[in-house]
């Protein structure tokens, strides 16, 4: 993975100096907290609704040990003794001091990490497919990009007081694992006509109040213009956005208002006067860059692994694991392992100091000492043997990280929601909680593929949207309320979800998942997955089962 | 009505309430919500909201503060509203930390 | 409120030599700034002039309305109605960097000393600071971080360009 050189160090030492600099500058009253709020915000720092709440970067969800050391040890110096892996490859700490958020970021910069643009109107971290660098159909690591992206966009000149928030997604195959359709920027990469590496663009993706998913601005863009391409987007977009309403300063509504059309024919213009500016790459430093993603020292293994295989005829538990949570890896002897972080009954992506540092552990005994945090709030060991599978298994057992249920009904997506966050209108993880105890393996097992997602507030967060059952939290006169929608996906066949009808109380909303998945089960055909059941039947039988037929 | 006057500490940004007592020249804040100083009437309310906001500028200890409606039971003080009553106790998912862990009640 | 000047890596405040001028005022003696579109309604008048002119973009007014007058004009302004209106930061850089314009780019209106950093790589040379006139405060704020990744057309070198040339 990237290891800073002496000017990347420079830069983030540089950054944390400032920030304790302006924080001193606030604590002794010389600007006021208005002025501050921006400040903070760069620096990822939140006011919540107990305290203030420090967001840090996990750039393109790639860690080592060292660096998930270090978060288990903020968490228990500086915080309450967990953090929370967030959908876009973050970690907020929701108990930190204000005062103490510059040792905070010092420690980080000992570990090459830090918080810079993670919240304001700038260009946020760069997320990537978790599998990265060991999926089976990747055409290039996209990592090597989202590098290359993150310095670009680290302190941007001119885009750091856009519009509105800019989330750039990057994945290195047409699978999609990284929700790269619901981002304002996602780059999925392609051949072109003579096998050249290049990427699909799309532009205008996104939740919150009016989801978009993104559109192709241009089909193919060699990869030498990476830069450029991004860096004209983002110009027609720093002054074409709208400044008077916040709510339609998302560069999805300047797309859907100025037209696919005319946007991409501005984009184009203003490209065509930069691309051949010093934001070309040179070949050098696009070679610098990818030589930190070479592949770890894998072994020459032969593909069978008899020690799992004989491990898995006898242990059903360890079957379960193996099936929903190792998937195959691009080399021969190998397999990506997902450890679930989402055990029966507890907030969807929180993690405690303990298993933190017992991952840390396990990546440097199985996985050359790499981690990668998903978009759908899990942890995954990217380069593990597979003969060492069943020692891994018992060592995240040990530890309560070996729920089988990646890619099942209780693997959820969950914002915060009002248990912590200032802005959301109701709890969102109770009902997580609630669904993640209802259901037995095997019945999530007959479920099969499911993602339920789950927002406290239309800012959607918990990415409700594209579930395939999204649930959002409301405010209805001074009670909780939780409408459903149907038929979202963030995947490769991305689509947003609709609402079925009227909301429910909490404890309603539970048995209306109930009746979602009984109606699911009696109408799919063969192995036919919920979401394209829900596609081939459409809402009317989910609507009636809810609701009655009356 | 009856209302308190809910901010956060600067420095540390925990949850505090404009504590009783507070007036003729003196402003102190509690962290826990029986602490606060109660208005039952428009003006005093009006008086106490501008007492915490000459103090956010003299003193720079806490900001952001707004009033909050709350109701009387059995001596204690609590929120009319779901979201300030989460901020009067803590997470309602983790009851081990926030105010509800160090003495204020439910 | 104060001038603050960045110039070939030096600061200093300078007195401000031109007169903002509203669009229903009658011209002073002397250089003046106008709006855009007593620029483009007095067009003729203002350039015979036997002064310094300037012209003050608002933050809805692109350079591209004065592209073709950039050589007549010795100072453009652009303003920040609000500070994360950040319209006038890609206005700078096309200032500099597509029209070539190598006078004086002053920074207007909702200016914070921390957005100084951003201002001066995007071509601003001049900013009018109602936070801060302490020259040494105005200049560790603008240094204080010691790389750039942005190729832009303060020239800075980048980090790249350090890596190349090691």
């Amino acid at each position: 993975m990237y290891r800073y050189d002496e000017f990347d160090h420079a830069l983030v030492q540089d950054r944390v100096t400032q920030f304790r600099r302006q924080v001193e500058r606030r604590m002794k009253g010389e600007i006021s907290e208005e002025q501050f709020r921006p400040l903070r915000l760069m620096n990822g720092l939140y006011l919540q609704l107990h305290a203030y709440m420090l967001r840090v970067a996990i750039p393109y969800g790639t860690l080592d040990s060292r660096q998930m050391r270090k978060l288990a040890y903020i968490a228990r110096r500086y915080d309450k003794g967990y953090g929370h892996f967030t959908t876009r490859q973050n970690i907020q700490y929701n108990w930190p001091k204000l005062e103490e958020t510059p040792d905070i970021l010092a420690e980080l910069a000992e570990v090459e990490m830090h918080a810079i643009q993670t919240s304001g109107n700038c260009i946020r971290n760069v997320t990537s497919d978790q599998y990265a660098g060991a999926a089976k159909n990747e055409i290039e690591d996209p990592r090597i990009w989202c590098e290359i992206a993150r310095q670009w966009s680290t302190l941007h000149p001119e885009f750091s007081f856009l519009p509105r928030k800019f989330k750039i997604a990057i994945t290195g195959c047409e699978n999609d694992r990284a929700a790269v359709k619901v981002h304002d920027i996602g780059m999925i990469m392609k051949r072109g006509a003579a096998g050249e590496v290049g990427f699909e663009v799309l532009v205008g993706g996104g939740l919150g109040r009016t989801p978009f998913v993104g559109k192709t601005i241009r089909e193919f863009l060699p990869k030498e213009h990476f830069l450029s391409y991004m860096e004209a987007i983002l110009r027609v977009y720093n002054q074409l956005g709208r400044r008077d309403n916040k709510y339609k300063a998302r560069i999805k509504v300047t797309l859907h208002e100025t037209g696919k059309e005319e946007f991409t024919r501005l984009v184009e213009e203003e490209w065509e006067a930069i691309k051949d500016s010093t934001l070309k790459l040179p070949k050098e430093e696009v070679d610098r860059i990818a030589a930190h993603f070479h592949p770890p020292a894998w072994k020459a293994l032969p593909n069978d692994a008899p020690t799992c295989d004989s491990r898995a005829a006898s242990d059903p538990e360890f079957a379960a694991w193996l099936r929903h949570n190792v998937e195959e890896h691009k080399t021969a002897g190998y397999a990506i392992v997902n450890i679930s972080v989402k055990p029966p009954g507890e907030p969807p992506g929180d993690v405690t100091d303990v298993p933190m540092e017992a991952m840390a552990e396990m990546a440097d005994a199985y996985s050359f000492s790499e981690l990668r945090v998903t978009h759908v709030q899990n942890v995954t060991l990217p380069h593990v043997e597979k003969e060492q599978l069943p020692a891994l298994f018992d060592d995240l057992a040990k530890h309560g990280l070996a729920t089988a249920n990646v890619g099942l009904v209780s693997d959820i997506i969950c914002c915060p929601g009002l248990d912590y966050c200032a802005l959301a209108n109701a709890r969102s993880i109770p009902v997580a909680q609630e669904l993640t105890k209802r259901y037995t393996l095997e019945r999530q097992q007959e479920i099969g593929d499911m993602q339920i997602k789950i927002s406290g507030c239309i800012n959607a967060c918990g990415h409700h949207h594209v579930g395939n059952i999204g649930i959002l939290g409301v405010d209805r006169k001074g009670e909780e309320h939780y409408q459903v929608q149907l038929g979202g996906s963030a995947s490769e066949d991305a689509s947003l979800g609709k609402i079925i009808g009227r909301g429910f109380t909490q404890d309603e909303v539970i048995e209306v998942v109930d009746k979602l998945l009984d109606t699911y089960l009696e109408l799919r055909e063969g192995e036919e997955a919920f979401i394209d059941t829900y596609r081939r039947v459409g809402m009317n039988p989910f609507k009636e089962r809810v609701y009655g037929t009356a | 009505m009856t209302q308190i006057v809910i901010a956060n500490y600067l420095g540390s940004g925990r949850v505090v309430f404009l504590a009783k007592g507070s007036g003729n020249g003196s402003v102190s804040w509690g962290e826990l919500i029986d602490t606060a100083e109660v208005a039952t009437d428009e003006d005093r309310a009006t008086a106490l909201l501008a007492l915490a906001e000459a103090d956010v500028a003299e003193r720079n200890v806490v900001m952001d503060p707004y009033l909050i409606d709350v109701e009387e039971e059995g001596g204690s003080l609590r929120p009319t509203k779901y979201r300030e009553a989460i901020r009067a106790l803590g997470p309602t998912v983790r009851q081990d930390l926030g105010k509800q862990a160090e003495g204020a009640e439910a | 409120m104060a001038l603050l000047e960045r110039k070939d890596g030096a600061a200093a405040v300078i007195e401000d030599r031109f007169t903002r001028v509203d669009d229903e005022a009658a011209l002073p003696v002397g250089p003046v700034i106008v709006s855009l579109s007593r620029f483009q309604a007095e067009r003729e008048a203002l350039l015979a002039r036997d002064a310094d002119l300037g012209v003050w973009l608002d933050s809805d007014e692109s350079p591209s309305e004065i592209a073709g007058d950039l050589g007549k004009l010795a100072v453009v302004a652009c303003n920040f109605p609000a500070f994360n209106d950040g319209r006038g930061f890609s206005y700078a850089r096309l200032l500099r960097e597509r029209h070539g314009y190598e006078g004086e780019v002053r920074a207007i209106g909702e200016v914070m000393l921390e957005q100084a950093p951003f201002m001066a790589r995007s071509g601003f040379s001049t900013f009018e600071l109602g936070d801060v006139s302490d020259v040494a405060e105005f200049k560790a704020v603008i240094e204080e971080v010691r790389t750039v990744y942005q190729p832009t057309g303060d020239g800075r070198e980048t980090a790249l360009q350090r890596r190349l040339g090691r």
